[in-house]
């Protein structure tokens, strides 16, 4: 093997520099601070006091689950991105926060992810896993209800957002030229389709157990949805 | 707050997964850098790095010992994001209050 993969081995691989041309990487950058000032502006005025630490826990795990690759088919691995499981525990706002603060750290004391590349990777890992990943959540939890409804919900939904994340990412990578969309983009979708088992097993996993032990570190909007009662089940 | 033991008992797991689990974690390249191999554009990442990390390649410098730097790089991270995690959600609670 050559030294680029050497170089390259072991780590978790966000968006490096060098994928992105710079009108893409420019575009996502700034696409992606505007998310992070309207999520800044728009975190919750209620904000309760436990929710400073559950902010440090949630930066914490997601980091930390991110570190162990699990192995899928051909000798390739995959790794938490997290984006629902913030939203599911944060919020959407909050969550984006979050997880932009986990890329930050990633790039910066970590070498992962590229510095241009960071605005990508906060659109592609946070913005779209924390807004998209609210919004599908809770239209497929009122579908399933319950709260065997809503682990399913969140499945789906962590499943999709990994699918989706690749597959905009590959639409970057090919944006900027570096490779063909139609080479790149099946194979992004198909090899993070199996990818997102992974995730979709972790985030229900996740929710789950703090459903049982501490159902009220679930953001409200997220808990299991009840048609008798409504919103408060 | 009263009842924080969840606090420690979160951050005691982050810790466990970021320090003991994660030397277990799988070496081989993820989706990303599968399909840069694959599909021969993973070169492009290595010109010229803009920034050299610290824990570059989640490994603590300094350390022979491979499974000890990737230990000690994940529990070094994990304490940095619960604290910067906290301090945002401070952060914005105290912006808040004062009606920023």
């Amino acid at each position: 093997m050559n030294n680029i993969f050497v170089l390259l081995e072991g780590e978790n691989l966000h968006i490096p520099d060098g994928f992105l041309s710079a009108p893409v990487w420019v575009a996502c950058g700034a696409v992606s601070a505007a998310a992070v000032a309207v999520a800044t502006s728009r975190v919750g005025k209620d904000m309760e006091e436990k929710q400073v630490p559950l902010m440090g826990i949630v930066g914490a795990f997601i980091f930390a689950a991110q570190m162990v690759n699990f192995p899928i088919a051909s000798g390739t691995s995959g790794h938490l991105g997290g984006g629902v499981l913030a939203a599911l525990l944060l919020g959407p706002w909050a969550g984006t926060l979050i997880m932009t603060a986990v890329l930050v750290v990633q790039a910066l004391l970590f070498q992962d992810g590229g510095i241009t590349a960071l605005g990508a990777n906060v659109l592609n890992v946070g913005v779209l896993g924390c807004l998209l990943g609210f919004v599908a959540y809770r239209l497929l939890r009122r579908l399933l209800s319950g709260t065997r409804g809503a682990l399913a919900s969140a499945f789906i939904t962590a499943w999709l957002i990994v699918v989706l994340s690749a597959s905009l990412a590959a639409v970057q990578i090919a944006l900027s030229g570096t490779v063909p969309l139609r080479l790149v983009l099946p194979a992004m979708a198909g090899i993070h389709a199996l990818i997102g088992i992974g995730e979709g097993l972790v985030t229900t996993a996740a929710l789950a157990f703090v459903l049982r032990v501490r159902k009220d570190l679930v953001y409200p909007l997220c808990l299991p949805y009840s048609r008798q009662v409504g919103e408060a089940a | 707050m009263k009842n924080d033991r969840w606090i420690w008992i979160g951050l005691a797991v982050a810790l466990a997964v970021g320090a003991i689990l994660s030397l277990a974690a799988s070496s081989s390249p993820d989706g990303l850098e599968r399909v840069a191999e694959d599909q021969g554009f993973l070169a492009k990442a290595a010109r010229a790095p803009l920034l050299h990390s610290p824990l570059f390649g989640y490994l603590f410098p300094g350390i022979a010992d491979d499974r000890l730097a990737t230990g000690l790089a994940g529990f070094l991270g994990t304490l940095v994001l619960f604290a910067l995690g906290c301090g945002v959600g401070w952060a914005l609670r105290l912006g808040r209050r004062r009606g920023a």
